[in-house]
């Protein structure tokens, strides 16, 4: 391909210099038009039955999380949740891609993948719950810390993934990322340094039509988001969202990609935020119900259910199974957090610097004695009253 | 208790509760009727009426391309209002959180600050950057930060915070009339705090710049603004009981810094305690102090004190109370401020 030719410019132009040709052809690098599917088609008579189920039981249990943490969230219990219900698919696919030396870097929407990939559901929701940042220890789970500014989290994918083949460990990095922070500077700044380092990352778009009340159409005019990876040469895939089966696939190859040291791959996933923002949020001011409903047609969970019933792999003793698991999980996770959390107000200085400062450390013994000054309070009203 | 305000006409008009959150609206809506230069634009700013609803209704009166729902980006945002108001526009850009501003930082450091005095004074930016800020509503990890001292720090802009339904709108006004780029800090854990106010009879819009006395006094001056102000009231209440009889001065503008008021003050209490809720360490109570130590050593009758918050990432939601100054602090600091020299 060359550059466009304004007429009459052709006759005058000496033969272009070699390093004007494109070093890709941008045609392999294009996504497909259509997303791609697997639940429903021909190729899902290739896949494996034991990961179809695998993934059905986890989007079970992670419709079930979403909808016990939103529940928690009316009983003062969550200070917000940003649901993922009708996103279970992506969040699910994306956890059970990774092998253990992994690293996942999720957006503050993806508590769910993280849940997915083995964290502690109540460790994931201390950021949430407001009793502390990163409930856990990123290292120990290969999870970076559940992030709010948006897209900031992608360059550190980048980072990390290049670090690690620097060191000739064998690890791919996964970030997720919704279709507003696509937008965010740090976005392209992830992309184009994934591109140019040949980094063994994958960055999952959730493409849930919404940025808060913005809809896609205000966030780019691109033909897609999958399309932008094109400009930063590498390839852009778009997958049906909601089918679980399809996003394990494409992330699969694309996690494959990264690993045999071909670079990074944009993944951009169809799906819809069914809920609100968060519960905090007025969907009913931005989005018709219609709309709504047009999507729960086409619903993660019964998509799977479906397909699997229909192949005779799952009945309804199999749902029922799942549901129960879900169900266990979710009086455990609603039982753990009836507990108030147990806070020391003196950890607000513990993890500043590696050493305390000396005005930290002098901070620190004026809040300790404001405390011991409450205590004795407490203890002096207590016997006054007795 | 409700005041009549008098109106243009001479009628008065009954003054009512209402909340900071509309009385920024209100000025939004009025600088956009008056002047049709006056763009609004950032995220969610349009159908949603953005997430603290101040421009709600301001697309649908105006039109989507007064008021604007952008990409996320931040930078972009505020990098276009910069060509904006150099075609002679004047946007007033809205961004969602505190720490939500800072991919904005280049553009606002090197070029929103920078331009008039780049172009020896050909090319002003009036530009106002609205920014909730301050915590105490309870909001997680990057939804609290006091970020008014990276603000105060760059040359070229002006950074202004209300403390009152009153000032919110006449501030918001001035700082979008100003042909200067303003910083206009808004203290989210006022937003819903509610007063008296006339949205028909609209307060005076003041210059910005001009702090106020609050609460007169003759033994201390509590210096403070935005979030803290309410606190520095209350305390100056509760002192009465001590015997202590506070002034309490709100800057309303960190930049400019009204000396003259603040000196004047100190001068009559001859003490000053500087309470706001961001760090303490490199943070505005610094500069004010030295600035008050600079003009009124002679008639200080002790070192003038700091009330801040500790000097630490700001804290989960459930333990911002052990970092915000409340109004035992607050006393605590006057109670240190020296008395038996007064014997
Ligand atoms: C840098 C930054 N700007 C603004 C925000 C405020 N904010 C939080 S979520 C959100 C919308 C995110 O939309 P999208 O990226 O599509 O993700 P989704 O919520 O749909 O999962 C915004 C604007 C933020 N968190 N970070």
């Amino acid at each position: 391909m060359t550059v466009q030719e304004l007429p009459g410019a052709a006759a005058h132009r000496p033969t272009p210099p070699p390093a004007w040709k494109p070093i890709t052809d941008p045609a392999p690098l294009l996504p497909d038009p259509e997303p791609y599917r697997v639940l429903g088609t021909d190729v899902v008579a290739d896949v494996d039955p034991e990961l179809l189920l695998r993934l059905h039981a986890e989007l079970v249990r992670g419709r079930r999380y979403n909808a016990q943490a939103t529940a928690l969230t009316k009983q003062g219990r969550l200070a917000v949740y940003p649901s993922s219900t009708g996103q279970e698919a992506c969040e699910v696919a994306a956890a059970l891609v990774l092998e253990d030396r992994d690293w996942l870097f999720p957006s503050y929407r993806d508590t769910l993948a993280a849940v997915a990939r083995g964290l502690d559901p109540v460790e994931a929701l201390t950021l949430l719950r407001g009793d502390r940042h990163t409930g856990y220890d990123p290292r120990e789970h290969r999870i970076a810390p559940l992030c709010t500014p948006l897209a900031t989290q992608l360059p550190h994918a980048v980072g990390l993934a290049h670090a690690a083949r620097l060191k000739g460990d064998d690890v791919v990095a996964l970030a997720m990322v919704g279709d507003g922070g696509t937008s965010e500077g740090d976005f392209h700044e992830a992309l184009n340094f994934a591109a140019v380092w040949k980094a063994p990352v994958v960055f999952l778009v959730q493409n849930n039509g919404f940025a808060i009340s913005v809809p896609l159409a205000k966030q780019t005019a691109a033909p897609s988001l999958a399309h932008k990876a094109v400009g930063y040469g590498m390839p852009g895939r778009l997958v049906d969202g909601n089918d679980a089966a399809a996003v394990h696939q494409v992330l699969g190859e694309a996690v494959a990609r990264a690993r045999r040291g071909e670079g990074p791959t944009l993944v951009e996933a169809l799906t819809y935020r069914m809920e609100a923002h968060t519960n905090a949020d007025d969907a009913t001011r931005y989005r018709a119900d219609s709309e709504v409903e047009a999507w729960r047609a086409h619903d993660p969970v019964q998509l799977l259910e479906r397909e699997l019933t229909d192949r005779g792999l799952l009945d309804d003793a199999g749902i029922e199974q799942a549901r129960e698991a879900a169900e266990r999980m979710a009086a455990a996770l609603r039982d753990r957090m009836n507990a108030d959390p147990v806070l020391e107000p003196m950890d607000l200085f513990t993890h500043v610097y590696a050493e305390q400062t000396s005005q930290l450390r002098e901070q620190s013994a004026a809040l300790r004695a404001e405390l011991d000054a409450e205590h004795d309070h407490h203890e002096h009203s207590a016997e006054a009253g007795r | 208790m409700t005041t009549a305000a008098a109106t243009a006409d001479g009628s008065t008009a009954k003054a009512k509760p209402a909340s900071m959150a509309q009385a920024l609206g209100r000025a939004l809506r009025d600088s956009m009727s008056e002047d049709p230069t006056v763009h609004v634009l950032g995220e969610d700013v349009g159908t949603l009426g953005g997430v603290f609803r101040i421009t709600d209704g301001l697309a649908k009166e105006f039109g989507d391309e007064r008021c604007t729902d952008t990409p996320l980006a931040e930078a972009g945002i505020l990098g276009a209002a910069v060509g904006m108001a150099m075609y002679g526009l004047r946007p007033v850009v809205e961004m969602q959180f505190d720490a939500f501003a800072y991919p904005a930082f280049e553009q606002l450091i090197s070029h929103v600050a920078k331009m008039r005095n780049r172009t020896g004074g050909a090319m002003p930016l009036p530009i106002t950057v609205r920014v909730p800020y301050g915590g105490g509503i309870g909001g997680v990890e990057h939804h609290s930060d006091s970020s008014e001292a990276y603000y105060m720090a760059t040359p070229g802009l002006h950074v202004v915070t209300p403390a009152t339904v009153g000032d919110a709108y006449g501030l918001l006004r001035a700082s979008i009339a100003s042909d200067d780029p303003v910083v206009f800090l808004e203290p989210k854990r006022l937003y819903w705090s509610k007063s008296d106010w006339s949205p028909e009879a609209p307060a005076a819009v003041e210059p910005i710049g001009r702090a106020v006395v609050r609460r007169p006094g003759r033994s201390a001056t509590l210096i403070t603004y935005g979030p803290s102000l309410p606190v520095c009231m209350e305390a100056a209440e509760a002192a009465v009981a001590e015997g202590w009889d506070l002034e309490v001065v709100d800057l309303r503008s960190l930049v400019p810094f009204d000396d003259e008021t603040v000196a004047a003050s100190v001068r009559r209490t001859g003490r000053a305690v500087v309470v706001h809720e961001s760090s303490g360490f490199g943070g505005p109570g610094g500069e004010i102090a030295a600035r008050i130590t600079e003009r009124c050593f002679h008639h200080l009758e002790a070192p003038v004190l700091r009330v801040a918050g500790f000097d630490i990432p700001y804290p989960p939601p459930m333990l911002e109370r052990h970092h915000l100054p409340g109004v035992d602090r607050v006393l605590d600091a006057v109670a240190r401020l020296q008395w038996e020299a007064d014997s």
